[in-house]
């Protein structure tokens, strides 16, 4: 923890408030039941698609690949989740057994 | 009462599947953030207030990265991105509610929206109550499960390494569903593009508010071109 506990509740009420922002913006903007404009609607699909595939990222960014064990527990962890998922369609499953693999294995 | 009462019994039928979604993701939560060193008030602040999951598991990183509003206000803003869509088809539903909407706008997460959107209240529910039951009865799964998963950790003991690889397999698992539905494979693939050449470029601290923006341009530059090709 490098953060005061003062800092830690600005972030995590900046974090609430957003949160809250954007599910109450359509509550905001659009009183009335009114058409987006197009352009809102095509983000709203491709935007989230997006930002999941980045966060995956963002959970790897601190791996290193040019020095051992060379990314390869979060790669076989990876995976089990993803043959696991295909295989049993089971998301807590997946996520379950990729996560106990890899805790044993770091 | 005797009204609530009956919403509320009428309710929690629908809710369960989201329950034990819930209660396992947030006992990660809470295992997770228990295991960086945060006392219980943190876990339940945070699904109290927050109560979003994927942003949940993201903001553990962030309290670990430094006092950077500015990145905070963005990761939330673009990972609950796609909650600004869900009020549109409850404007109408959330229209008629009283002192219950604001928490009702609060507490719309992924499984609510979609239970909201898909079950009706049975014959002999107030249609309000009922509603407003589903979402409590979640937000209250989510805490609980927060709460079990800080004990739980805290019991152990043993600060689990490696634990917060469950963020990367929740995130795995969400990608792999919305490539399984067809949408949005080429934004998908634009997310882990960006993602890595950004992380190659400007470093692991840094590199989230470039990538994100360089989403945000190519998806507009990508709509900009695909218009001007319809028109011409």
């Amino acid at each position: 923890m490098n953060l005061s506990s003062t800092e830690a509740v600005i972030l995590i009420g900046i974090m609430a408030l957003c949160t809250f922002l954007t599910r109450a913006l359509p509550f905001m903007l659009f009183p009335a039941r009114r058409g987006l404009p197009a352009f809102v609607v095509e983000l709203g699909g491709s935007l989230p698609c997006a930002v999941i595939g980045m966060l995956i990222v963002y959970c790897l960014k601190d791996v290193s690949f040019s020095s051992p064990p060379y990314g390869a527990p979060e790669a076989v962890s990876l995976a089990v989740v993803i043959l696991l998922y295909l295989a049993a369609k089971n998301s807590l499953l997946a996520i379950a057994a990729g996560t106990a693999l890899y805790v044993v294995l770091v | 009462m005797n009204k609530n009462l009956a919403a509320l019994k009428a309710a929690f039928p629908f809710t369960l599947p989201v329950l034990a979604g819930y209660i396992f993701m947030g006992a990660a939560f809470g295992m997770l953030l228990q295991s960086r060193g945060w006392g219980v008030f943190w876990v339940l602040g945070m699904s109290l207030f927050i109560y979003a999951g994927s942003l949940q598991f993201v903001a553990v990183g962030i309290l670990a990265g430094g006092f950077r509003p500015v990145e905070a206000v963005l990761i939330a803003l673009m990972v609950n991105a796609r909650h600004i869509f869900y009020g549109l088809p409850l404007l109408g539903e959330f229209g008629g509610m009283g002192k219950e909407r604001a928490y009702m706008i609060f507490s719309l997460t992924d499984e609510t929206f979609s239970l909201l959107c898909s079950v009706k209240p049975p014959v002999g529910a107030e249609k309000n109550s009922f509603y407003f039951c589903i979402a409590a009865l979640n937000h209250f799964y989510w805490i609980t499960g927060s709460l079990a998963g800080f004990f739980a950790g805290a019991a152990v003991e043993m600060k689990l390494k490696g634990l917060d690889f469950v963020m990367t397999a929740l995130f795995t698992v969400i990608f792999l569903k919305q490539w399984e539905r067809g949408a949005g494979r080429k934004p998908a693939l634009l997310g882990v593009g960006a993602g890595i050449v950004c992380r190659c470029v400007f470093g692991a601290q840094w590199f989230i508010i470039p990538a994100m923006g360089l989403i945000l341009l190519v998806l507009t530059l990508a709509r900009f071109f695909s218009a001007r090709g319809e028109k011409a």
